[in-house]
């Protein structure tokens, strides 16, 4: 099994005048669930943002491996399945729409059994023909999680998974973080004790502020 | 085959939202009418009118062209975008949207024109369609990139006139010209010069656009 793995290198990032982390050093590697907390605003968001190539970092550098091949940022999206709350499908389309067009875009055959499968697993398969636009807030979270691991990424990014969702939906989704766990490589970014309680390891980002306080 | 995925998203996405084709409908229908009132009964020249055929080209397609970004970054759907596909997939789609929008939008003008104004008449007509042809291509091309600048700006409506009106500025300058010259029943031998500078707006421009493109789409 091909290992994927993830450095940062000395990362800072900076809106504006503000600090938001100073110097994170960290290694991520395959088969194993990193957590990331830190209270509001300490940049949780920012730094998976940045993992996943959304944003730059003011200074530093993010190498993404697999196996031994260096993955350059335009090839990433092929690795990468990002679950966030400020992620959105688009409403003017069915669920089984969006994900046909995801993976048509994609440029990948879009594999209706899996599709199906994880329509039934995140119990959305008797509305997967209705417009999202009509789904509540805990339906298009599931939904965002079938967009997310359709194209069966090596790389799974989870910012706030659990948000929106019931104590049945937080079950599912913890059942595929350990079932995902077991070949891929993980990453949550989270408050909830429940969300990093799954995690090998934690990075505080509290501890990366240290210029700030000088 | 990626970026005619994401045309055809686009398109579908557009059947159902409406949201670039009733603008465009409704600013062509109101500018037209708006230019036959004022009229009224004189009799203008040819060259007035093959000026004002570009002037409805240029706003309308200012009021509809931006809406490729523009719509994805108010929907928050341009994160979605980026997880998945790479930057020049993501701009050759929009492209191909637009250019299908400018076609379509420039032969819906261009035939109102024609049965509306009497003294629109074209001697060269193949002059006119490889006028015709580039001038989409270039207006296209330039429309997107324009687009995807101002999506990530607070004041989008105001900023796509204001920043498109300069680099559009040479294009219809050469249609303009080209346009008169065809009236005028020119061949195309005769016109060589205005149709290369038009191909050379049209591959610097979209030569340009898919170098900044990166810069532009990632914050």
């Amino acid at each position: 099994m091909i290992d994927y793995t993830i450095e940062l290198n000395n990362l800072i990032k900076f809106f504006g005048r503000r600090l938001i982390f100073d110097g994170i050093n960290f290694s991520f590697s395959s088969r194993n669930v990193y957590g990331i907390s830190g209270p509001n605003g300490s940049g949780k968001s920012t730094l998976v943002k940045i993992i996943a190539d959304l944003i730059s970092p003011t200074r530093g550098k993010v190498i993404h491996k697999y196996g031994e091949k260096k993955i350059e940022p335009e090839d990433l999206h092929n690795y990468l399945g990002f679950v966030s709350p400020y992620l959105f499908l688009y409403d003017e389309f069915t669920a089984e729409e969006n994900l046909i067009h995801s993976a048509n875009i994609r440029g990948i055959k879009f594999n209706k059994e899996r599709s199906e499968h994880l329509l039934r697993e995140l119990n959305l398969f008797d509305r997967r023909n209705d417009l999202v636009r009509g789904y509540s807030s805990g339906m298009k979270q599931r939904l965002k999680f079938i967009f997310a691991l359709l194209h069966e990424p090596q790389l799974i990014i989870l910012d706030e998974p659990t948000s929106n969702l019931d104590n049945s939906g937080k079950e599912i989704v913890y059942k595929i973080i350990k079932e995902e766990s077991k070949k891929n490589l993980i990453v949550i970014a989270s408050n909830e004790d429940s969300d990093l309680q799954l995690c090998t390891k934690v990075i505080e980002l509290e501890k990366f502020k240290k210029q700030s306080n000088k | 085959m990626k970026a005619f995925a994401l045309y055809k998203k686009d398109w579908q996405s557009e059947l159902r939202t409406r949201y670039a084709i009733n603008a465009l409908a409704m600013f062509i229908l109101v500018t037209i009418s708006v230019i036959m009132f004022s009229i009224g009964n004189e009799k203008i020249t040819e060259y007035l009118t093959g000026g004002l055929l570009w002037v409805v080209i240029f706003f309308s397609a200012m009021s509809g062209l931006s809406r490729a970004f523009v719509s994805e970054e108010e929907r928050g759907t341009t994160m979605t975008l980026h997880l998945l596909a790479s930057p020049s997939t993501i701009f050759s789609g929009k492209l191909i949207f637009n250019l299908l929008l400018v076609f379509l939008m420039n032969f819906v003008i261009t035939f109102l024109f024609s049965i509306l104004f009497t003294s629109f008449i074209v001697k060269n007509v193949a002059l006119f369609a490889i006028a015709f042809l580039f001038g989409n291509i270039g207006i296209a091309i330039s429309s997107t990139i324009i687009a995807a600048i101002i999506s990530k700006a607070s004041s989008k409506g105001t900023l796509y006139p204001v920043l498109s009106f300069p680099i559009l500025l040479p294009l219809i300058l050469t249609l303009l010209e080209l346009t008169k010259f065809s009236m005028d029943g020119n061949s195309i031998g005769g016109s060589l010069v205005e149709i290369f500078v038009l191909i050379c707006y049209d591959v610097i421009m979209g030569t340009a656009s898919y170098l900044l493109f990166d810069f532009i789409w990632k914050e």
